[in-house]
C-alpha cells in the first residue's frame, strides 16, 4: 500500500515541478469513501500532501466498480493555473489506471503543456509503482525537506 | 551539521516483522529499516547519532570540531573519532586529486565525511548487535547489509534531480553503499575546490560499492569534478557511478550493469 502513495505523491510533486505551480498550492490529498474498511493508508497520503501545500479540498470520492477495482477520485485543487483533479483505479491496492479529471484549460498554453505533461506524469505514476524499493537515494535533504520526500513516504512518517 | 529539529519522527512502524524509523539528527533525518528482532539495538545507535552531531557539529560553537577548527584545542583532546574522521579525510583528498577537502569554502569542516561514516558505523552497531539484514539512510546515502527479505536484494530507488518525485533509476544488491551528490536538495551546496564555483556539468551523480564512508566522499568529489568525473569514476576499483546531466542526460559506468534493477 505504502508503495501506491509513494507513487501518488509522486505525481503530485511531479505536477508541481512541470506545471510550475506556485509552492503555496498542490494537488489535493486523495481521499476514500469506498465500501471498503482499507482506507487508513489514505489518511497517510492525505497528511503528506496537506503537510506539503495547503490544497484547497473541495471533497473526495471512492466507489467500487464492477470490475472489483476500486476507483479513488482525488479532492479538486485549486492551483494557480486553475483546478486539477485526478482519478485512481486500483485493483488489489495496486494502481491500474490513472485519469485525469480536470485540468488547467484556461490557454492554449495550459492546454498544450498539460497534453505533454499529464501522460507523462500517469506514466511515470505506474512506473515508480512497480519499482518496489526499499530505500530512496539523493542530494542530501535537510529535516525540513524530509517531509516531501520520497523516503519519508516509504517510512510512512511523511 | 545543523542541531535543529533533533528527534523522532512519527511512530515506530512493526510491519511485516520490519522496523522502520526514522530519527531527526545532524541537520536531516536518518531512517532505518531493521529487523524487529533487533530493535532492542536501535536506541544506542540512536544515542550514538546525537553523540556524533554534538561532537562533530560545524554549527555548535562548543563542538569538539568547532573548537579544534578555531584552534583552541589539540587534536589530543578530541574525541577520539575526529583523528579517525581527518585520516579518512586525508585519504579522500588524495584519492580525488584534492576534489574532497576538509575545507570546502576555506574553514575547517569535515562534515563532508562524518554523515556517511556515521550511517555505516550505525549499520555496523547493528550488525554488531546480531542484525544481519537492514539498512539506514542517512539524508538520502544509504548502507545496505545483507539483504531485504530472504532471497530478496535490496533496491535503492535514486531520485531524479531534475523532476522531484520521480525516481532516475534503481539500484539493486546486497550489502551495497548508495551515494548521491547534487543540487536538488540543497542548491549548490557543492563548490569546486579548484574554481571556487559550483560545478555545473552535472545535476546528480550516483556511487554505489560496499561502504558508505568512501562511496558518501567520493559521491561528493566526483560531483565537484563535474566533467571529468566518468573517467576518474571508470578507474576507480570497488565503485561504480550512474549520473544524470542537467539536459537530464544521463550516463554510467561500464560496471554499473551488475547493480541496475531488471
Amino acid at each position: 500500500m505504502r508503495r501506491i502513495i509513494f507513487a501518488v505523491c509522486g505525481t503530485v510533486a511531479g505536477l508541481a515541478m512541470l506545471l510550475s505551480f506556485k509552492s503555496h498550492t498542490s494537488a489535493g490529498a486523495l481521499t476514500s469513501t469506498a465500501g471498503t474498511s482499507n482506507t487508513q493508508p489514505f489518511g497517510q497520503a492525505s497528511a503528506s500532501a496537506a503537510a506539503s501545500a495547503s490544497a484547497s479540498p473541495s471533497g473526495g470520492s471512492g466507489v467500487l466498480s464492477t470490475t472489483g477495482g476500486r476507483q479513488l477520485t482525488g479532492q479538486v485543487a485549486n492551483t494557480a493555473y486553475g483546478p486539477v483533479q485526478i482519478q485512481l483505479t486500483l485493483v488489489q491496492n495496486k494502481i491500474t489506471k490513472v485519469s485525469v479529471l480536470q485540468q488547467p484549460e484556461n490557454t492554449a498554453n495550459d492546454i498544450r503543456i498539460g497534453n505533454f505533461a499529464f501522460p507523462k506524469l500517469i506514466s511515470e505514476t505506474l512506473t515508480a509503482q512497480s519499482a518496489k524499493i526499499d530505500s530512496v537515494s539523493g542530494a542530501t535533504y535537510t529535516s525540513g525537506g524530509y517531509i516531501k520526500s520520497l523516503q519519508s513516504i516509504l517510512d510512512g512518517s511523511g | 551539521m545543523a542541531d535543529a529539529g533533533a528527534g523522532t519522527v512519527g511512530r515506530p512502524d512493526l510491519s511485516g516483522g520490519r522496523l522502520r524509523h526514522a530519527e531527526h539528527v545532524m541537520g536531516t533525518v536518518f531512517s532505518f529499516d531493521v529487523p524487529a528482532g533487533s530493535a532492542a539495538a536501535l536506541p544506542g545507535v540512536l544515542r550514538w547519532l546525537h553523540w556524533v552531531d554534538a561532537t562533530f557539529s560545524t554549527y555548535r560553537e562548543d563542538s569538539d570540531v568547532s573548537r579544534y577548527g578555531r584552534g583552541e584545542i589539540e587534536l589530543a583532546d578530541c574525541a577520539s573519532e575526529l583523528a579517525e574522521v581527518l585520516a579518512l579525510c586525508a585519504e579522500m583528498a588524495v584519492l580525488s586529486g584534492g576534489y574532497f577537502t576538509i575545507r570546502p569554502g576555506g574553514g575547517f569542516d569535515p562534515s563532508g565525511l562524518v554523515k556517511g561514516w556515521a550511517v555505516e558505523h550505525a549499520a555496523v552497531m547493528l550488525r554488531e548487535a546480531g542484525s544481519p539484514d537492514h539498512s539506514v539512510n542517512g539524508g538520502g546515502d544509504v548502507q545496505c547489509a545483507g539483504e531485504a527479505a530472504p532471497g530478496r536484494p535490496w533496491r535503492i530507488g535514486i531520485a531524479h534531480p531534475l523532476r522531484p518525485g520521480t525516481l532516475a533509476t534503481v539500484v539493486t544488491g546486497r550489502d551495497i553503499a548508495v551515494a548521491t551528490s547534487g543540487t536538488s536538495e540543497r542548491g549548490h551546496h557543492i563548490i569546486d575546490p579548484h574554481t571556487g564555483r559550483p560545478p555545473a556539468a552535472l545535476a546528480s551523480i550516483t556511487l554505489v560499492g560496499a561502504h558508505l564512508t568512501t562511496i558518501d566522499a567520493l559521491a561528493t568529489a566526483a560531483f565537484a569534478m563535474g566533467e571529468h568525473a566518468r573517467d576518474w569514476t571508470e578507474s576507480l576499483p570497488a565503485c561504480e557511478a550512474f549520473a544524470v546531466t542537467p539536459g537530464g542526460g544521463t550516463w554510467q559506468t561500464t560496471g554499473f550493469q551488475a547493480f541496475a534493477a531488471g
